[in-house]
Order: C-alpha cells, then structure tokens, then sequence
C-alpha cells in the first residue's frame, strides 16, 4: 500500500526502514562523543563561564555594572529577553499549531525546535530576574502574603502577568516536550547495554510499553495539549508586548503590539530553528530526515511572518504620522533619522528586505542561502527589540533628561554569556535525548518516504487496499 | 508472585496487523494488548478500545483553574488588602483575564498529564514489563494472555496464517 503524493515531495528520502530510522537517531545517543561536538561544547562552556562571570559582577556590585540610567532603565537586559522569548516561539508553534493543521513535516523538526524553545525561554528568564538587583527575593513577584501582612502582588499590571505568562508557558511546553521523549526513551531503554543508560533511560521513559491503549490516550493528550498550547504562544507574546503597550513612553503605546510582536516572535524562532537544524543535520548525518522540504517549509513561514513585521513597521510609521500626536511623530523621525538610525535601519535591512529573498525558489533551497538569511534575520529582530526599546526611552518628554545608551562589557557578557548557556543545554540534548522523534517519524514513514515497505502482497496491489488504509491522514 | 503466560504474535506491517487484529477477535480470542513503535490509526476501531475520556478531564481541569485564579485575585485586591491601582476599580475584571487565562492552561495542562499518567501505569521504575523489546524499534507484537486449556497449536496457526512472522510464548512475572 502506497500513499506518496504525486505532487508532494517525500518527507523521509534514502529509502529508510522504521529499524533506520531507530538506529540513525540512536546512534547519536549510543556512541561515545565525536570530536566535533567536545570542541563545541568546549566553545560553549567558555561562553558559559563568561556568563556566570557577568552575574556574579552584577550580583556582587550591582545593577550599576550595567549601562543603564535614569532616562534608559531598561535597555539590554528587556532587549535579550524579548528577543529570547520569540526564539522560543517557534518550537510550540511547529509542535502545536502545526500539528492542529496536520502537517506532517513537522515530525522530524519538533523535538529539536521544543528543546530550542525550552533552553530559550530559560536564557530569557535569566533577564528580568538579574534585573530585579536581588534575585533572591524573586519570590516576591508571586502571590504570597509578605511580611507586611496581607499585602499581595499588583495583579493590574501587565510585568504580573508576564510571571503567570512565561512560568505557565515554560512548564507546559516542558510537559509537552517530555510527553513526546517518553516513547524514544523507551526505544533507547531496549536497545540499551549499559546498566548506567539501562537505568537512566528505563526511569525516563516511565515504564512505558507502546501499549495500543497507551498510544490511543497518548494521541488525545498531545492534541489536547498542543490546543492548549496554541493559545498560550499567542497569550505570552501578547503579554510581554503589553509590557510596553500599557505605558505613555511615545512609541510604545500602541495597539499593533500584541499581533506584531506574535509575528515577530514566530520570523526570529524559524530563523533560529533553522540556524540551528542545518548544523544539526549536517553534525548527525540527518539529512534524510530534516531535507531541503522541511528547509523550504520553514523559509516559506519566514517570508509570510517577515512581510507581516514589515506591514508592522510601515503601519507604526503611518499611525504615528496620522495619530496627530506630535510626540509620537518625533519618536519614529528619531528612530530612523536620529542617533541610532543605523540600529533602525539594520533592523529595516535584516528583517524587511532579506526575507523577500525567499521568493526565489532557488535561494529557498539553498542551504548556505538560508543559512546566512536566518543569523541575519536573529540579528534583525535583536535590533527590532533594541530600537523599539532603546530610541523610544532615550528621548522622551523631558528634553533635559535626554540622553545616549552604550552597554558596559558586563551588559554584552551577559548576553554572550546566555548564547553560551543556550549551546551548552542544546549540545547536551543533542548528545543524550534522540534529536528526532522517532515515534512520530515511524508513524509518517509510510504516507511519505517514498518507498514501499509493505510485506502484505495483497495490500501492495492497486485497488485492494486493505479497509483501514484509508484512516493514514 | 503470580506469574501469566502470553503468546506473542510478532508482525512486520502495521495493515496486516490490522488485519490480523480483526481475524483474531472475530475467532473469538480475546486480545491482552498490542505493542508498537507507533500509534497506528485505526487500530482504536478494530481493538475496541473506547475513546479516552481525558478531554473531559482536561475541561474540568481547566474550569477549577478559572475559578481558583479569578477567586484568588478578587480575593486579594479586592476583599483582603484593597488597593487603588491607576484609578481602577478594586475588582477590575478586565486586567484580572491573562493570569485567569493562563492559570486555567496550567490546570488544564497538568491535571490531563497527571490523570493520563496515573490511568496508564506511567511512573519512573527500574523493572519495565516489555513483552518484546523490538515492539520499540520496528515490530508489532500481539499478545494473547494464555488460560488454562488454552489451544496453543490453534492460536500459532490463526496468527500465523494472519501474517505473524514469528509465535513466541513470553512468561510474565508480576
């Protein structure tokens, strides 16, 4: 019984049986490092002890270590951590909304995209908790009576509900992200032959058996979540974007927010996804499973959320212009012909212009094209968060408390320092979790690998398909 | 120490499992379950097994998340240590939706996972009663939990004219 669309490119190519694809994702897990990965994760631990070189200055010295002052009392420190909160977005949108849509390609990029999105939303949330100054009292941002007596959080205020948002966020998505290991966890727990990874895996995967019963519950699960899921992406990035909205600052108060910031979450989370997913699949010998489709796939999404950022920036542009309020028109002349107008027109270059590049088929399927294309999409919407940001509070009403904002090298420690963390956690995920779920992949092998794996003569030919085969969506 | 015995039918292609899953029920041999690396549609209609009914809990789940969050915030603000925010109302329902909102994804979420995995058995453990190791990899296994009196030649020869490459018997130790 075959299913291959004539019109659709296969998803698996090489001809894969299900016993390849379980040996070319276990053979990551089961073999001793490479030395390509102990170089990078080497790299990587240097950054980290960058970072933690950082937090401890800012920690011991304080908020002053950074450049922040009066007039701009948040300049990187938001900047990274909206711009890590959107690298995050991609991974529940390619596990969830895409998997409402029932698209198939997803399969071989969830589990890499979710674990990109957990590791992201944890280098984000390192930001606003080292700007509190003292960390250690973050549990004062949660609803507990404090000392004071019955004196409880501001549940107005939309840096609140931020808290609920992300925290809600990170351990759905963590759940969601678990649930789907549980069953590759289990495959690596039976072809283990170490009693260490016999154990480990054997704990992880929580006694499961790939009962049909189990399977038939785990199905409803991960849909319900992804339903669940798919709201709270949008709800996060509404939220962090309302941080801004809600103020008077010229330039942040308005209504384009929420839907904007969303699409620009989505634009920088595919760009990272891909940066990361064309190492990954050249470093693990993948390129069966993550294939020029599932590149072309992405750069589609990428050149749709692009356009919408540019229609974002034009529209803030025309409604300052039209709004009237002249405060607001001095703050969009300044951001393109101010001081920092080579931060507005990066960002206008990286994120406007580049994606349209992904209108010719050719640059679309060209792995260094795309390669190049999404690290300056990441720049592009990192200097989106700091003009948004940065030139809206450097000027504001008061023309004496004007001023210019240059980071110190603990701000840019910082985050060079999170890049690290981010490498460090993907690289060992990389190396202990199967990067590609197996499962899931199995379980598209036959609709769209291509080749025929049927053992069943009556089933292979035309016309007598067996009564079920219809039910492969 | 009870210990059951199972005969296990292990296949190479998940239709003539299918098909051997509706041959075998319709001889009348009750199946103990079947193992897969995947979940396979459209095995749920020919194995009998019922929709799960996690939804629903997900649903309720979901609605004590509404209440404790909206109860928890009029609570707060507007009955325990009122306060006056930008002018607003003590109980300003409009500003008290996105923790609601994401209180009710967080029960709902994690009240479904925790039922899902108390209803399936899931927990950490070390001994994992795997009837087949290669039922992860690439092969589905049928088991049939064998009685007292018992054919067994009858029930080698029904999975094997159904596709079953191999008949194994599996002691299972509980």
């Amino acid at each position: 019984m075959q299913h291959v669309s004539p019109i659709r490119e296969p998803l698996v190519t090489g001809g894969k049986t299900y016993a390849d694809i379980t040996e070319d994702v276990c053979r990551q897990v089961e073999a001793k490092p490479n030395m390509r990965w102990m170089m990078a994760l080497g790299v990587s631990l240097i950054f980290l002890a960058i970072f933690f070189y950082s937090v401890y200055r800012t920690l011991w010295f304080g908020i002053g270590e950074w450049g922040l002052n009066k007039t701009v009392g948040w300049a990187w420190d938001i900047t990274n951590f909206v711009w890590w909160v959107g690298i995050g977005h991609a991974g529940t949108l390619i596990s969830a909304i895409l998997l409402l849509f029932r698209q198939k390609w997803r399969t071989s990029i969830n589990r890499a995209a979710e674990a990109m999105t957990i590791f992201a939303v944890i280098c984000a949330a390192m930001f606003p908790v080292l700007h509190m100054g003292r960390p250690w009292l973050a549990y004062w941002v949660l609803p507990l009576p404090n000392t004071f007596g019955s004196l409880w959080v501001n549940f107005n205020s939309p840096l609140l509900w931020d808290v609920f948002a992300i925290s809600t966020y990170f351990s759905v998505s963590l759940v969601f992200w678990y649930i789907g290991l549980i069953p590759d966890f289990a495959t690596i727990r039976d072809r283990a032959t170490g009693p260490i990874a016999r154990r480990a895996y054997a704990l992880l995967s929580m006694n499961w058996t790939g009962s049909a019963k189990h399977w038939s519950r785990y199905e409803t699960v991960s849909l319900i979540l992804a339903g669940l899921a798919t709201p709270l992406v949008l709800s996060v990035h509404t939220i962090v974007s309302m941080d801004f909205a809600t103020s008077v600052i010229p330039g942040w108060h308005t209504t384009i927010f929420p839907p904007y910031f969303v699409a620009g979450a989505i634009f920088s989370g595919f760009a990272m996804v891909l940066t990361l997913m064309i190492v990954t699949r050249k470093v693990f010998k993948l390129e069966d499973y993550i294939t020029l489709e599932h590149v072309e796939s992405m750069n589609k999404v990428i050149t749709l959320t692009g356009s919408i950022v540019g229609v974002a920036y034009i529209t803030e542009f025309f409604i300052a212009w039209y709004s009237g309020v002249e405060y607001e028109q001095y703050a969009f002349i300044n951001r393109a012909t101010g001081p920092y107008w080579w931060a507005y027109w990066s960002m206008m270059t990286c994120n406007v212009i580049t994606p349209q590049l992904f209108w010719f088929r050719s640059i679309r399927r060209s792995l260094t094209a795309t390669f190049i294309i999404s690290i300056f999409v990441n720049i592009g919407m990192w200097f989106e968060r700091f003009v948004i940001i940065v030139t809206s509070l450097h000027r504001d009403y008061l023309p004496s408390s004007w001023v210019m904002f240059s980071p110190t090298s603990i701000d840019v420690g910082i985050y060079v320092g999170t890049m690290g963390l981010f490498m460090t956690l993907f690289l060992l995920f990389a190396k202990f979790f199967p990067v590609v779920n197996m499962a899931e992949v199995k379980s598209i092998l036959k609709s769209s690998s291509g080749v025929s794996h049927t053992h069943n003569p009556d089933a292979s030919m035309h016309g007598t398909a067996p009564k079920n085969s219809h039910k492969h969506d | 120490m009870t210990s059951k015995k199972y005969i296990l039918g292990v296949f190479e292609d998940e239709d003539v499992l299918l098909n051997a899953i509706e041959k075998t029920r319709a001889a009348g041999t009750k199946i103990y379950d079947v193992f897969s690396p995947y979940p396979i549609h459209g095995i749920d209609d020919v194995m009998g097994i019922e929709r799960s009914r996690l939804p629903i809990v997900a649903f309720f789940c979901g609605l004590c998340g509404t209440s404790f969050a909206l109860w928890m915030q009029i609570y707060m603000l507007g009955f325990d240590w009122p306060m006056i925010i930008g002018g607003k109302p003590h109980i300003a329902i409009p500003s008290f939706i996105p923790v609601t909102f994401e209180l009710t994804v967080l029960f709902a979420a994690f009240g479904m996972v925790i039922t899902f995995f108390i209803i399936s058995g899931l927990r950490p453990t070390l001994k994992v009663p795997v009837m087949d190791v290669r039922s992860t990899d690439d092969k589905y296994v049928m088991a049939i939990e064998l009685k007292e009196g018992t054919d067994i030649n009858k029930l080698n020869d029904l999975l094997r004219s159904n596709g079953a490459i191999e008949v194994n018997e599996k002691e299972v130790v509980k």
